[in-house]
């Protein structure tokens, strides 16, 4: 097998070993990568590290799959990139394939229906948890609360697809940066 | 045909979240309302699926969403559209990463996408929540059915759980798994 071929089987099973066994994907990954990735197997920096999380975070896309497309390709090229991304998304899908099915077979029975009462009302308190970090995370200042507040009142009670609004902040938010960027560059001249 | 419209969908959802995680969620629930794959009572079971089975967000919905609305090859078709983007835009932007890291558009898209996020999940968690209290609408009978008071009681707790120190430590599934045992309780016990 050539160097590159080998590389590549590495980079799936690196990455197979990192899908099966993050919960709650995207950031709770980064750590697994980090030490699978750049403390083991050395194939990169603890500062590429950093950088692949701020371009996953500024590209759409899932996180994990963001950092393994890039990781790969870093380590061992486009044949790299594609055998992580297969890797790091395969045992998820076995397992949903699986559970999916169980599901099925076990919705109409008396207890599943009362364990899924129950946790209804749980995911909505775990969203709003997740909602909570998002928020805290995100920089704040007037620009940020208009937006917020307006994709939040567009969607919510004037029903406008999801798609226009994040067009439109994208745009917003662009026109704003340069705006300030312009105000900065003439008040210093 | 089916299995386009799945990949279809999930490519413009992959394409369109910026963020990872939840951010996912208010695109999946718009889209999968309007072709009716799903009820978004049941998108709501399959998030605590997704907390409790290992992998992102992401890549496990438009799994259960594609084998759920088309089998085996749905799945595939729609976890395929939901990678391809992401996969696309890393290759291009690890071969320009200079000119990716200085551009102005890049950072100013960022300036209205992180908040826009924000606001996005805040309205999914309006219409889930009304999804999980008043499942026939906003009626009087809600409050003399048992079945509100029983997810209000068990939302306290995971409220609880999820912000209150020390217990916000623990993992998403002991508070799945405490949520499920309270509604099979209650549900034997109130016999609902």
């Amino acid at each position: 097998m050539s160097s590159k071929a080998k590389r590549a089987l590495q980079l799936f099973l690196s990455f197979f070993k990192i899908g099966a066994f993050t919960f709650g994907g995207g950031y709770a990954m980064i750590p697994l990568i980090q030490r699978e990735v750049a403390e083991n197997k050395k194939w990169i920096t603890d500062d590429d590290i950093l950088e692949i999380v701020a371009i996953a975070e500024s590209t759409p896309g899932p996180i994990a799959i963001n950092t393994a497309t890039f990781v790969g390709y870093r380590t061992a090229g486009f044949f790299g990139a594609a055998c992580a991304t297969l890797g790091v998304v395969l045992p998820s899908f076995i397992i949903i394939l699986f559970v999916s099915y169980l599901l099925r077979e076990f919705a109409n029975y008396r207890a599943v229906r009362y364990a899924f009462m129950g946790i209804k009302a749980a995911v909505l308190a775990l969203i709003l948890k997740a909602l909570w970090s998002m928020y805290k995370k995100c920089p704040k200042g007037i620009v940020s609360y208009i937006v917020m507040a307006a994709a939040f009142l567009l969607v919510a009670f004037l029903h406008i697809p999801v798609v226009y609004i994040i067009i439109g902040c994208a745009i917003f938010g662009i026109v704003t940066f340069l705006l300030i960027e312009r105000r900065a560059k003439h008040d210093l001249s | 045909m089916i299995y386009l419209e799945l990949f279809l969908t999930f490519l413009k959802i992959g394409a369109l979240t910026f963020g990872g995680g939840y951010a996912m969620l208010p695109l999946i629930a718009e889209d999968v309302a309007a072709h009716g794959w799903m009820e978004l009572s049941e998108l709501i079971d399959f998030i605590a699926v997704s907390e409790s089975t290992p992998g992102p967000f992401a890549i496990n919905a438009a799994t259960y969403v594609g084998a759920h609305t088309a089998g085996v090859f749905g799945s595939v078709c729609a976890t395929a559209g939901v990678v391809l983007p992401s996969f696309t835009i890393i290759l291009i932007v690890a071969k320009f990463i200079e000119a990716f890291r200085e551009s102005k558009l890049v950072k100013g898209a960022m300036m209205g996408l992180k908040p826009a996020v924000i606001g996005l999940i805040s309205a999914a968690v309006i219409s889930i929540g009304k999804t999980v209290f008043f499942p026939h609408g906003v009626i009087a009978e809600v409050f003399s059915d048992p079945v509100f008071y029983v997810s209000l009681a068990i939302f306290a707790m995971a409220v609880v759980f999820s912000f209150v120190k020390p217990l916000k430590k623990l993992s998403p599934i002991i508070v799945i798994l405490i949520a499920a045992g309270l509604g099979i309780g209650a549900g034997y016990a109130l016999n609902l």
